[in-house]
């Protein structure tokens, strides 16, 4: 049973293909890198997946199950998290609200959530997650007054409230200077240690070979090469996809 | 039944001149212009205002053009719209049904309650086509708009102003990019509307009379006509206008005049749940 | 923002505000115009909180809001005139309100800002087309008159003071659900929608759900106060409820202060009792009004709730305890 699949998934904006027939695994425990040129088709493809769009074409599989075109918090609940390349915050909101409202959904039913009134393990989870990512000291700060490195921290602590099994990061690295990427990439290697399996969209590409057990290649929104790291980087087709012809 | 469509015509005529002011706006800026009843309102209040007070109508008209479209043009566009466009869109809709209420009340507070007669007709009468009898204002109003609007097109299709026009409405980044001030083309474009409906204000008063309210209906009729017709699209706005104006005189006429806005809202809603963007309107992303 | 259970300092706030609205007869005396102003005013901060849940906590446009205070008027008006009893009358325009209210939300779920509004414009003008035509059911144009004031708990409430306590425990029971709401877990929910409408789906927020629940619950608190205005006017007719009305609901609403608890009550009080203490300016004033809106709107979107919450903190130099915000 495979953990993770996408079969021959295809997306088209009008006349515009955007994701031409892309089919490729995530296995339980790793850290896929999802790399290529801009324009490849790599946010598609997280948008076509997590439901944020509808696919033209293909399937997608979550343990076994079939979840293609599943509503984004549908997935959210199976255990599927996601980032987004310009960091989504609820601005006016303090960080440990934002934390707070990252799991409140996924616990009891609607009912449930007008007369529960306890949220403390909520909020003990909320502050051992801002600790390990070391923004503990800012959880009453309103989220939009965060630095962007700070916000991206905080993005990535309410991705993991809920327990996702499959995190889905989209350039988690962008923008980040690189003692921040450092961390987050630990952070993330840690994670990983603890069971959690990683996709991850980057264009920093010493840091994405670094971490990731895998790699997949997009280029003109089909899958032109996959494996190890080492492999990748001398492929040929790769090295055109980036650098000419 | 072809004085119907004639009339439906007519008023569908001004419908969609105001209906295409809304969606340049729309297109170029994003912005809904919920005043945009009471610039007609004030439009046809100056001219009943200087018209009576011993200008002739051809000065009055300019003067007022001029009037507009400085101020529901540019001033409008610099104090109101530009500072809010970066916030949220319910500060622009809400700022301009605050500015709606001001330009209502002043005209009813600072010129008059009453209905007042405007100072031209476009035409006494009738034209006889064998056994038919068609309204040369309704003929004239058709004349004028096609001429008004058929103006507008060929501006925007051969001018260089127009091409900006367009450019900043298919895609604002790739036009700034490429050396588009965004700023004076959103400011034309606003100056653009006002005119259009100084226009349309002038076409619609000798019929429907000079009031502080006499803009509001056939602005939310021309919004519904942008909707419906397709708002990101200029021949949407136009062909939308046609069809509430057609509907509306068949409904009054067939069914009952005080229900005559009723089908026209049902294919409102109809529009936003089917295909939100209007029947000639394309996607927006 | 804590939740209820340990938060009590919003249950303070909650009988201050009521407290505050409530004594406003004490200082301008009983006569019955004041009075009826009074109860105006109380009748409209029901309504203007409920389309603070809607537009201001869940950041969904409505521009019908004025149609759902039209329906629970002549729910109540048409039922009792029948020779309903009045609670029953009264629940009767609540579930109408809410269900209908639920109705209107789910274009919300396609469409979104400028679109939704025209919906819900165009709702409201099918609901005022309705009021105006239907002679038979509502009376058309002339509306309906001689309503009657119900007798509650023995307590005959034909009495002008009496039936302004009647409305202010109305109030009172509204506030305190609202505030409820507004703090607990759907509160948050709604507020998420509003910020960050994508990452609240993303996060597992049930969009339809809480969506159709803001309108639903927004347009039952209008529809409750429509009925209390038809008690209290006696009368109703169409003219109280076109489009314009639900346009000065929303100014009523961004004068107070959208998204914050206490904007409900300070709207409606400053919107509707300065024209008094500017007497004899008559259109003059609504002039004033607008320009004061746009001035806030663009200068100072937080209204004057939000400048009562910074004038607080530069006095006091801490938060002002106990908002709901």
């Amino acid at each position: 049973m495979s953990f993770f699949r996408i079969n021959n998934l295809k997306k088209s904006f009008y006349d515009l293909q955007a994701l031409a027939g892309v089919s490729f695994e995530v296995k339980e425990g790793e850290i896929l890198g999802l790399i290529g040129p801009n324009g490849s088709g790599k946010t598609t493809l997280f948008n076509c997946v997590t439901g944020m769009l509808k696919v033209s074409g293909g399937e997608v599989f979550f343990r076994s199950r079939e979840v293609t075109n599943y509503k984004p918090h549908s997935l959210y609940k199976l255990g599927v998290g996601r980032t987004f390349q310009l960091v989504q915050l609820f601005p006016e909101m303090t960080v440990m609200e934002n934390m707070l409202m990252a799991i409140q959904e996924s616990q009891g039913s609607i009912w449930t959530r007008l007369f529960s009134i306890g949220e403390e393990e909520n909020r003990r989870k909320a502050l051992e997650l801002l600790e390990f990512l070391d923004i503990l000291h800012l959880k009453d700060q309103i989220a939009e007054n965060l630095s962007y490195g700070q916000q991206k921290l905080l993005d990535l602590g309410m991705v993991l409230m809920s327990d996702p099994e499959l995190v889905l990061l989209d350039e988690p690295l962008a923008g980040v200077n690189p003692s921040l990427a450092n961390n987050i990439l630990k952070r993330i290697s840690e994670l990983n240690g603890r069971d959690k399996t990683f996709l991850i969209i980057e264009h920093n590409m010493e840091a994405v070979m670094d971490i990731a057990s895998r790699i997949v290649v997009l280029d003109h929104g089909e899958k032109i090469a996959q494996g190890r790291p080492e492999r990748i980087q001398e492929d040929e087709l790769v090295l055109e996809a980036y650098f000419g012809g | 039944m072809f004085q119907l469509i004639l009339s439906g015509l007519a008023i569908g005529a001004v419908y969609g001149l105001v209906a295409m002011g809304f969606s340049l706006l729309w297109q170029t800026s994003q912005t809904i212009n919920f005043a945009q009843g009471d610039f007609l309102t004030v439009s046809a209040v100056l001219i009943v205002i200087l018209v009576g007070s011993g200008l002739p109508f051809p000065l009055a008209l300019l003067l007022v053009l001029g009037a507009v479209a400085l101020v529901l043009g540019y001033i409008y566009k610099r104090s109101v719209i530009q500072p809010l466009i970066e916030k949220d869109p319910h500060s622009i809709i809400v700022a301009t049904i605050a500015l709606s209420f001001l330009l209502r009340n002043s005209v009813s507070t600072f010129w008059s309650t009453q209905t007042h007669r405007f100072p031209i007709t476009l035409g006494e009468g009738t034209y006889r086509l064998g056994t038919v009898a068609l309204s040369k204002h309704h003929l004239f109003t058709v004349l004028i708009a096609v001429a008004l609007i058929g103006g507008l097109q060929l501006f925007i299709k051969k001018t260089k102003t127009g091409k900006a026009m367009r450019a900043v409405a298919q895609n604002r980044e790739a036009a700034e990019i490429l050396g588009i001030d965004i700023q004076l083309v959103t400011t034309i474009v606003f100056v653009i509307n006002g005119l259009l409906v100084a226009f349309a204000s002038i076409l619609v008063a000798p019929t429907y009379m000079v009031s502080f309210s006499m803009g509001t209906t056939v602005a939310h009729k021309a919004f519904y006509s942008a909707i419906i017709g397709g708002f990101n699209q200029l021949h949407g706005a136009l062909l939308g206008g046609f069809i509430v104006g057609i509907v509306e005189s068949f409904t009054a006429a067939y069914v009952s005049t005080q229900y005559k806005e009723l089908f026209v809202l049902i294919l409102l809603i109809a529009t936003i749940l089917i295909k939100k963007q209007g029947i000639l309107g394309t996607e927006e992303y | 923002m804590q939740l209820p259970a340990s938060n009590k300092k919003y249950i303070l706030s909650a009988v201050l505000y009521v407290a505050a609205v409530i004594s406003v007869p004490f200082f301008v005396g009983f006569s019955p115009y004041y009075l009826y102003l009074s109860t105006l005013v109380v009748i409209y901060i029901i309504s203007v909180m409920g389309l603070n849940i809607t537009l201001g906590y869940a950041g969904q446009i409505t521009l019908g809001h004025a149609a759902f205070m039209g329906i629970g008027a002549y729910t109540v008006s048409i039922l009792t005139l029948r020779g309903w009893s009045f609670w029953p009358a009264f629940l009767l325009a609540g579930l109408i309100s809410l269900l209908l209210g639920a109705i209107i939300g789910l274009p919300a779920i396609r469409v979104k800002d400028h679109y939704l509004a025209f919906v819900t414009l165009g709702f409201g003008s099918i609901i005022f087309l309705f009021m105006t035509n239907e002679e038979e059911l509502t009376g058309g144009f002339r509306g309906l008159y001689g309503i009657e004031r119900p007798q509650i708990f023995s307590l005959s409430l034909s009495s002008d003071r009496a039936f302004y306590f009647f409305v202010a425990s109305f109030l009172l029971i509204l506030t305190a659900a609202g505030l409820w709401l507004l703090n607990s877990k759907w509160g948050r929910a709604f507020k998420a929608i509003r910020e960050n409408e994508k990452r609240a789906e993303m996060v597992g927020v049930n969009l339809l759900a809480y969506k159709v629940a803001a309108f639903a619950i927004g347009s039952l608190y209008a529809g409750l106060s429509g009925g209390l205005l038809a008690l209290l006017m006696r009368f109703i007719e169409p003219t109280s409820f076109p489009v314009t009305e639900s346009f000065w609901l929303l100014i009523m609403l961004v004068v107070g202060g959208r998204g914050r608890f206490e904007g409900a009550f300070i709207g409606p009080l400053v919107v509707m009792v300065l024209p008094e203490l500017l007497r004899g300016t008559e259109g003059l004033y609504f002039v004033l009004f607008s320009l004061i809106s746009l001035f806030i709107l663009i200068f100072w979107p937080s209204g004057l709730a939000g400048l009562l919450e910074t004038l607080f903190e530069k006095v006091f130099d801490r938060e002002m305890p106990g908002l709901t915000k």
